[in-house]
């Protein structure tokens, strides 16, 4: 009697470390002073910017995490971006930012484009994965794509030949493709990702996306564990409308990384839901994953149900590239079970849930 | 005398005959129309489009063309003059998929055909077909892109070892060319709304240019809905809700990307039609699926892509009670699922395939 008495109890006990442990992540082992706030640059951005990034720094209030916001008032219709946010970016290294919306065709620049050459932030990654608790058409979807974000097609150089006829620029250079299909390499080997897959339209562009590809080869065989191949853009995207689990990793050129980044976002969830962000080789701007020049509709702006997901989990991706995993681990986590529970989702989910509500649901799950 | 009586005679029997042949036809004049059954598959499925379009009586009358095995030096191709010169005739044909033989010192067949026949639109409709099932249901637009300028002009050079540069070029005339087209085709097909996709607020003036042409066409057609939605939220909307889209009219590069994209929704390039317009009211309707040469031969290709391209055809021809019974015909033969060939899953040959729609009929 007095054995099963104990046996019972030390299974009681290891039951209750199990459930306990469930969400303590690997141990970090930091080095000493690394607690200290760090400071980060936030661009609230136009229309529903300044909703999502407010979501952001209540979440990291509630959390305590080590960062604290230097904000900065950008707005897309400005003819550039001011240079003390430059600077600003510059000294912190490290920027979040809601989208800024770039007037059609009126003669002004993108912003953001423009902040991405200024910085030289040359690789932008959208994670798309799908959502426990989002139901979609795919499944198995677990897709990076790394696009190229300083030339191509969105050179900006067109002039205007003759009236009525138009010119645009398309530049690929060695160096850029060079160093974008290393990055792609080197984010799949530190990743633990198995294939990477460079989309391309060098049937009809030999030259262009021919040099893009040629960059593509050299740096896949410096990396002979992971697996290359080529896939022709409008292939690429029938593939993914009809089997998306065969992607991992994409590289792409400016354009169709856009246009690709877009389609997995939204066979993924939506780009209310996906994180990403612009890397270069010192600074980082993470933003919503995909079509970050979409500040949304008037009517998400008056009625405040713009989603937060994607900017929340974005965050997180910063808080591990700042090198603060465990808080990472815990926003990540609380988004989730948000998620999983459905209970609160904005418009683009299927919900009708305000951006407070989803806000409070993951400073809630917090723990 | 008697001669002169018989040969008045032969004369007015012959004129009678004749006569007699044009009032008894059917209300329309056979039309001649070109075919290009091309490589492969070709062949097969081109035989059976003219077995079924014997079958619903349609007053079509082919002319079958073939890729030639030498360069004809008159059109730089495998496609001789004569080829392009009946179809500049007869004003409407239909191609089956020719493989480009590699090489150099001639033109790509595609490209022969673009430039020479100035086929500036590419229609592709695209609709869920009921009994094939993939995920996305209801699926009924139609993407107009535009075929001869835009990022595919060819215009590329190296600046320097390791700097390349490739031009997109987009002009008024083609633009407004393409926007007309696009707005006719809503209008005659009873469609509500045309979408222009672009990338204006990155390529403002080349983009912007293209917009500008196609507000211009939208005033002059007020009855239908105009709207302008950049390509990444395209994109998205499309994998997410195909539903939101109607006519979509859009420049080379996006044009490709997104048909092929709702190609992939409906289930793929083997089942989607393909209709190229050209100047003075040239339609070329083609499949776009490649000319698969290892079941060529065995009675084993699915020839709906062809016969689906050979309904815009008569579409275009306005004879639009024959292509909706055709049309139905293999609606209906497809879903019903006995007959159905081995990409959609089946067991039946081409010529069972055929058999059936016949009865369908």
């Amino acid at each position: 009697m007095a054995s099963t008495a104990r046996s019972s109890s030390t299974l009681l006990k290891r039951f209750l470390a199990t459930r306990l442990n469930q969400s303590r992540s690997v141990t970090y082992m930091p080095r000493p002073g690394d607690g200290a706030p760090r400071a980060v640059t936030l661009i609230p951005g136009d229309g529903i910017g300044p909703l999502v990034t407010g979501a952001v720094e209540q979440v990291m209030e509630a959390m305590h995490a080590p960062v604290y916001f230097e904000k900065f008032e950008v707005h897309g219709d400005m003819k550039a971006v001011p240079p003390a946010v430059i600077e600003s970016i510059r000294k912190n290294k490290v920027c979040l930012k809601g989208g800024l919306a770039t007037p059609m065709g009126g003669g002004v620049s993108s912003l953001n484009v423009q902040l991405r050459k200024e910085l030289d932030l040359y690789a932008s990654l959208v994670n798309c994965f799908n959502l426990p608790g989002i139901t979609t058409r795919h499944d198995n979807v677990d897709i990076v794509v790394i696009r190229e974000n300083t030339e191509g097609e969105y050179s900006g150089l067109e002039h205007e030949v003759v009236p009525g006829v138009v010119e645009s620029l398309k530049v690929i250079t060695k160096f850029c493709s060079e160093r974008i299909a290393k990055y792609a390499f080197e984010y799949a080997y530190l990743n633990n990702r198995k294939k990477v897959t460079a989309v391309h339209k060098a049937n009809i562009m030999k030259l262009a996306d021919g040099l893009f590809l040629e960059s593509c080869r050299e740096v896949a065989t410096k990396y002979p564990g992971i697996k290359y191949n080529e896939i022709i853009v409008d292939n690429c995207c029938m593939q993914l409308v009809s089997k998306p689990e065969q992607f991992d990793v994409m590289v792409t050129p400016n354009l169709y990384g856009n246009l690709v980044a877009n389609t997995a976002a939204g066979i993924a969830g939506g780009t209310g839901v996906m994180p990403g962000g612009n890397v270069g080789a010192e600074h980082a701007v993470f933003e919503q994953g995909a079509s970050a020049g979409n500040v949304g509709s008037g009517k998400e702006v008056e009625e405040k149900k713009a989603n937060p997901v994607a900017l929340l989990l974005s965050s997180a991706m910063m808080l591990r590239h700042l090198q603060f995993p465990a808080f990472a681990d815990r926003l990540e986590t609380a988004v989730k079970r948000v998620i999983l529970e459905g209970q609160y989702r904005t418009h683009d989910l299927g919900g009708t849930s305000s951006t407070q509500e989803v806000v409070d649901a993951v400073l809630d799950a917090l723990n | 005398m008697a001669s002169f009586g018989f040969q008045l005679l032969k004369r007015t029997l012959g004129n009678r005959s004749a006569a007699a042949r044009f009032f008894s036809s059917a209300p329309y004049t056979p039309i001649r129309a070109t075919l290009f059954p091309g490589d492969g598959i070709g062949p097969e499925i081109a035989e059976s489009v003219k077995q079924i379009f014997k079958a619903a009586e349609v007053p079509i009358e082919w002319e079958e063309h073939y890729v030639g095995t030498e360069i004809d030096p008159r059109t730089q191709s495998f496609l001789t003059w004569e080829s392009l010169e009946s179809v500049r005739k007869n004003r409407v044909g239909l191609k089956g998929p020719m493989a480009t033989p590699i090489g150099k010192g001639h033109r790509s067949l595609n490209l022969t055909l673009r430039k020479e026949l100035n086929l500036y639109a590419n229609v592709r409709p695209c609709y869920s077909l009921p009994g094939y099932k993939t995920r996305y249901d209801n699926v009924n637009l139609i993407t107009i892109r535009e075929n001869t300028e835009g990022e595919y002009s060819g215009l590329e050079h190296q600046v320097v070892r390791g700097v390349v540069e490739s031009l997109k070029v987009i002009t008024r005339q083609a633009s407004l060319r393409v926007a007309e087209y696009a707005f006719h085709y809503a209008k005659a097909h009873g469609r509500e709304r045309v979408s222009a996709i672009h990338k204006a607020n990155i390529m403002q003036k080349t983009d912007g240019l293209f917009l500008k042409c196609c507000r211009e066409v939208a005033e002059k057609y007020p009855e239908i809905k105009y709207e302008e939605v950049v390509i990444d939220n395209c994109c998205m909307m499309l994998v997410k809700n195909p539903g939101l889209f109607d006519v979509l009219v859009m420049p080379n590069l996006y044009g490709d990307i997104i048909s092929d994209l709702c190609a992939g929704l409906v289930g793929g390039l083997g089942l989607t039609p393909s209709c190229n317009i050209g100047e003075g009211g040239i339609a070329l309707a083609e499949a776009v699926h490649g000319s698969a040469p290892d079941i060529a031969g065995k009675n084993l290709a699915n020839p709906t892509a062809l016969l689906l391209s050979g309904v815009s055809m008569l579409r275009h021809l306005d004879l639009h009670d024959k292509a909706d019974k055709i049309q139905n015909a293999i609606l209906n033969t497809i879903a019903e699922g006995k007959y159905r060939t081995a990409d959609l899953g089946g067991k039946a040959k081409t010529t069972e395939f055929t058999n059936a729609i016949i009865d369908h009929l």
